[in-house]
């Protein structure tokens, strides 16, 4: 499912126009997005959270040339899943 | 400060007017179908923010640390979230 199916989704089961249904799924992707930027915690009950992770740099090596290559520190998001979801998904 | 469905839907309230109990139902209705979608082991794509998946993990043996114990890990089934690469870039300093 991409973001569009998303929208008309959401559009279909609040009976929205698709118009409304996507500002209020690009709303909420576009402050969770913010917030990760701003290095801030997202925490969605059921769903999950995401928290900001940083990454110190390494070196590392391009697997098919064997080159030496210098890995920058990053910042990533990291999300955890919620126990609602986890136990949903996990259907063993 | 952290992020919660309650900011998410005074936001939406606000920037979309909606009342503050209509935008609260417009989320919950949002992680909702996202929830349903994965567990029905299709994938959500959120182009710019990133991709939830799901992946099936086998039965594997492993040990309990504290005790040395070996024991089998059954086999689950788990999301796993990609950070599209604009927002790593973004996260990182760049356009």
């Amino acid at each position: 499912m991409n973001k569009s199916q998303l929208i008309q989704a959401l559009a279909k089961e609040e009976d929205l126009p698709l118009k409304k249904a996507e500002e209020v799924v690009n709303t909420v992707f576009s402050e969770m997005e913010s917030a990760l930027i701003r290095g801030e915690r997202v925490e969605i009950r059921g769903l999950g959270s995401f928290k900001v992770k940083q990454y110190e740099g390494y070196k590392g090596r391009n697997p098919k040339s064997g080159e030496v290559i210098e890995v920058a520190r990053k910042k990533l998001p990291f999300f955890k899943v919620g126990k609602e979801l986890k136990e949903r998904v996990d259907v063993y | 400060m952290t992020i919660t469905k309650a900011h998410l839907a005074s936001i939406i309230g606000n920037r979309l007017a909606f009342s503050a109990d209509r935008a609260s139902c417009f989320v919950n209705a949002l992680l909702e179908i996202m929830k349903k979608t994965l567990e029905s082991g299709e994938e959500v794509m959120i182009s710019g923010f990133g991709k939830f998946q799901v992946k099936d993990k086998n039965t594997r043996r492993g040990r309990n640390p504290q005790t040395g114990n070996h024991l089998t890990l059954d086999a689950r089934r788990v999301v796993t979230f990609r950070c599209s690469e604009v927002l790593k870039r973004k996260m990182n300093g760049g356009g």
